[in-house]
């Protein structure tokens, strides 16, 4: 393999329901900044049925270059139809760094992807950097259930791909004077050659929880008590307009949903402020999120993890102190930021 | 009959595990080995799946000689036959040497007899990265459904299986061909305490055992570390919690405290007039 043939970064554009997904974007950020340091293009990659319109749209957050696959056998995401187009592609053209967002959908595609094109894949990574020199990717990401960081290399095949949580690039502030090529792109795929078939798409109507996506979420933990005693958190949750997260213990508790469980085996959050309330703080339930804006701790436990682990701390009765925050939201006089 | 492969990794239990400061390294012995519990949902929905259409299950891993007590542990569950992969070739492995060793044992065990389905739990809770299921899929050239729900149906005569897979709001409802490779969420099922009978089996249950000379043609080269791609160049300790700021005085105190602090923020929140 002659690593030099390879030339470029692309990032995997994600779209569901006609919107770019925002870690695409975050990706694009992140991108750029490589792309600079080795002066070389950068590139999204792009499938889906009649979303070339969207292409454009991604120039003004960085990308030189937008590959484009728009037919009608890409209008349900299928790992097998998508992994033939970007294969394909990543052929054709050779890029040296292929990101994707640690989406179920983008891990997914580049395992798929990693496999056929024999080459290496990060996961979740959670900080990325390229030698200018030598070009080689450096993807880190925590290991062991966050008990170290890890730096993983790929140094004899090429593309160098990671698939990247979302939230922790930043997206480029667009700028919508920049203009790049749009690059359409054709496989001959026929629907006998997919073996999967998507009979039908059920969104649940249940208001969905997208934690990951939250700006303040408050979690909380076993301390709350009991199932009666956890709607303290649902209440100053709705009375500060955030969304509720929860600690493993609490889910399986059954306090609340699984799909609320922030940690190793819930989501990674990291919103600009996170209330953790009778939380004790495993490293399990801090590895998604620690890298949180603001971490405010309510534990009545004074040697409690949590408190080695947060911004501001106050030890002390969550049934006591969340009614008296709640009632201090209630009281804040400046209504033009619609307290209470 | 169907026949069901499981494929299944010891792993250290990650809550429990020390770190060596110096080295950076886990110290192993400190963490007790278990069966990665995603990997128990796979067995229990490849036992679920016996149970109601007839066939066998199998397992499979790749690891070193204890992880015999992990199959044991999937016999307990329902598994019938266990196949432990054990050989110094396959240290060191990533993603992708990892998939082709598992794949060249899943070959090997389909010459007994083929194989319907092969199912992977989500993710290890050491590797960590839910890549080796799709990669065995891929090795096969069989169609990989990941984020697998529910089974609605698996049915061998038409040669078909129909999934539930958990999308980021609701889900889609998914028909592949057989054979077919899933990885299934957590909550695909429970895994209750196993019966009795299982029990005692499990005790007294010796897997197969197969080296790299069992495994047939096989390219050594994209074995273990030689076939990894991928290589960890630095390990650290992530960063040290710094520890925060304890707010002090009385609890109303505090609660002014904090207030001020959020004062800060207050453009983040978006509470609407007229809630609780
Ligand atoms: C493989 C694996 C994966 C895991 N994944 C996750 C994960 O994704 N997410 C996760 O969260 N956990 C996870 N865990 C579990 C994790 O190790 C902890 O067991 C769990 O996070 C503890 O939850 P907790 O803090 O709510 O409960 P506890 O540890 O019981 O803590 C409750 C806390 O509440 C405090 N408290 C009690 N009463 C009050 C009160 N009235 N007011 C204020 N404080 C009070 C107590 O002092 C205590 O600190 C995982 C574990 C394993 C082994
Ligand atoms: N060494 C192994 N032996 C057998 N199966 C494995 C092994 N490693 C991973 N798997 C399977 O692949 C899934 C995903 O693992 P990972 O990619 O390590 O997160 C696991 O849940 C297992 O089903």
């Amino acid at each position: 393999m002659n690593l030099d043939e390879y030339r470029g970064i692309w990032v995997y554009i994600e779209v569901r329901d006609g919107r770019i997904a925002p870690v695409s974007l975050e990706l694009l950020g992140a991108g750029r900044q490589m792309a600079d340091k080795r002066g070389v293009p950068l590139a999204g990659l792009m499938i889906g049925e009649g979303i070339r319109p969207l292409a454009e749209t991604l120039f003004p957050y960085g990308a030189d270059q937008v590959y484009v696959y728009d037919n009608r056998i890409f209008s349900d995401y299928r790992t097998e139809s998508y992994m033939r187009a970007v294969i394909e592609c990543a052929r054709k053209h050779k890029p040296e760094i292929i990101l994707y967002g640690a989406t179920s959908t983008g891990k997914d595609l580049a395992s798929a992807v990693a496999t056929d094109l024999e080459t290496g894949l990060t996961a979740d990574t959670t900080m990325l950097d390229v030698n200018a020199e030598t070009g080689l990717l450096e993807a880190s990401r925590p290991a062991f259930g966050g008990n170290i960081m890890a730096t993983i290399l790929c140094k004899k095949h090429r593309p160098q791909m990671a698939t990247v949580r979302p939230k922790v690039m930043k997206a480029l502030e667009p700028d919508e004077t920049r203009t790049g090529e749009i690059i359409d792109e054709h496989i001959s795929l026929n629907e006998e050659d997919i073996r999967t078939k998507v009979l039908k798409i059920v969104r649940e109507t249940k208001e969905k929880v997208r934690l990951d996506e939250a700006d303040v979420i408050v979690a909380g933990g076993k301390g709350l008590g009991s199932k009666e005693g956890f709607g303290l958190i649902h209440r100053f949750a709705v009375k500060i307009g955030a969304t509720v997260g929860a600690s493993r213990d609490a889910v399986e508790a059954g306090w609340i949903d699984h799909e609320h469980q922030v940690g190793q085996t819930g989501v990674t959050v990291t919103p600009k402020i996170y209330f953790a309330i009778g939380i004790s703080g495993a490293i399990q339930h801090l590895v998604g999120m620690r890298n949180s804006g603001l971490i405010i701790a309510i534990n009545k436990d004074p040697d409690a993890l949590i408190f080695q682990s947060c911004h501001y701390g106050i030890v002390g009765d969550a049934f006591e102190i969340i009614p008296m925050l709640m009632e201090a939201f209630q009281e804040e006089p400046d209504k033009e930021v619609s307290y209470g | 009959m169907l026949h069901i492969v499981a494929c299944i990794k010891q792993v250290p239990d990650t809550k429990i595990i020390k770190m060596n400061p110096k080295t950076n390294t886990m110290d192993r012995a400190s963490a007790p080995a278990i069966l990665n519990p995603y990997d128990a949902h796979a067995v229990e929905e490849a036992v679920r799946l016996k149970q109601r259409y007839g066939g066998i299950v199998s397992v499979v891993t790749m690891g070193p000689p204890p992880a015999v007590k992990a199959i044991r542990k999937c016999v307990e569950i329902g598994a019938d036959e266990g196949y432990l992969v054990t050989d110094r070739a396959f240290a060191g492995a990533d993603t992708l040497a990892t998939s082709y060793a598992i794949t060249m044992a899943i070959k090997k065990i389909a010459e007994k007899q083929p194989v319907d389905l092969v199912i992977c739990g989500k993710m290890t809770i050491d590797g960590d990265t839910g890549q080796v299921g799709p990669g065995i899929a891929r090795r096969l050239d069989i169609p990989p459904l990941t984020s697998v729900k529910k089974v609605v149906e698996v049915n061998k005569q038409q040669g078909y299986a129909i999934v539930h897979r958990k999308l980021e709001d609701g889900y889609e409802v998914i028909q592949s061909s057989l054979p077919c490779l899933f990885s299934v969420e957590k909550e695909i099922n429970e895994v209750p305490y196993s019966p009795l009978p299982n029990m005692l089996r499990a005790a007294r249950y010796n897997p197969i055992v197969w080296s790299v000379n069992d495994l047939g043609d096989i390219d050594r080269t994209l074995l273990g570390l030689k076939g990894s791609p991928t290589i960890v160049a630095k390990v650290w300790p992530p960063e040290k919690p710094k520890g925060g700021e304890m707010l002090q005085g009385s609890t109303s105190e505090q609660v002014a405290n904090l207030m001020d602090i959020l004062r800060e923020k207050r453009g983040l929140f978006r509470v609407k007039e007229g809630q609780v």
